[in-house]
């Protein structure tokens, strides 16, 4: 079955973050497949490299760009979103006359045609947030 | 339809606010996960509007959740424990999930 997956809350911040990562671990590991995580409001603060969280705990930006790099994930940041709280690729920090990006591998900045796209073609949407 | 109600009943009102669109429909679940599992526990103000509504309803809390909060001895009876490949089972058993944030 496929599932795709949407993210409304930033990292460390309750837990969505948290229950949508092991969410979408134990789709994969039950056979299904993620055909798309979404991540929107500040759920994008999710796909941001420069985090540096204690050497004790979890990594929650990592976590996602390795289980994409696992499983081939496509993980996409809302464009609109992204750009109101500073999260940007290369592209478009050049087209915006920034000096740096800072977006983490495995994710991608996109619109929201992707989560209606990804609704479309999948066959649940799961939605965790605040 | 699977319910997911995230957080507790004495945060916001999505618990009601599911209860009162979603009790008295057929084929619908609740699941109950994060801070949303204390909608599941015993002796609370909302225990009574839960236990009504699981006369029409399938209720279930999320297993690891309740653990994380020490309250996992405190389940009404009649709530079914589910961890996330249960979860996962879940919203593959239901046409429609809805996360009521």
């Amino acid at each position: 079955m496929k599932f795709a997956i949407m993210i409304n809350e930033g990292p460390y911040t309750h837990q969505a973050a948290d229950s949508a990562y092991l969410f979408a671990r134990a789709v994969l590991a039950k056979g299904h497949e993620v055909t798309r995580v979404f991540f929107y409001h500040d759920g994008v603060n999710n796909a941001t490299r420069l985090t540096v969280p204690p050497a004790d705990d979890r990594h929650i930006v990592n976590r996602w760009s390795e289980l994409a790099k696992a499983h081939d994930l496509d993980l996409v940041v809302c464009i609109a979103a992204a750009q109101r709280r500073g999260l940007m690729d290369e592209n478009e920090a050049k087209r915006q006359g920034k000096d740096a990006n800072n977006i983490a591998p495995g994710f991608r900045i996109s619109g929201l045609g992707q989560l209606v796209e990804a609704g479309i073609q999948s066959d649940r949407l799961v939605v965790f947030g605040d | 339809m699977l319910h997911i109600i995230n957080k507790s009943p004495f945060e916001n009102n999505s618990l009601a606010s599911c209860l009162r669109v979603a009790g008295a429909a057929k084929d619908h679940a609740i699941l109950f996960i994060e801070d949303g599992v204390y909608g599941a526990t015993q002796g609370t103000a909302v225990e009574k509007s839960v236990r009504d509504a699981m006369a029409n309803m399938a209720v279930y809390a999320l297993n690891p959740d309740l653990e994380a909060r020490g309250v996992q001895g405190r389940v009404m009876n009649g709530v079914k424990l589910v961890d996330y490949d249960g979860f996962v089972d879940l919203v593959a058993e239901h046409d429609n999930v809805q996360s009521w944030l």
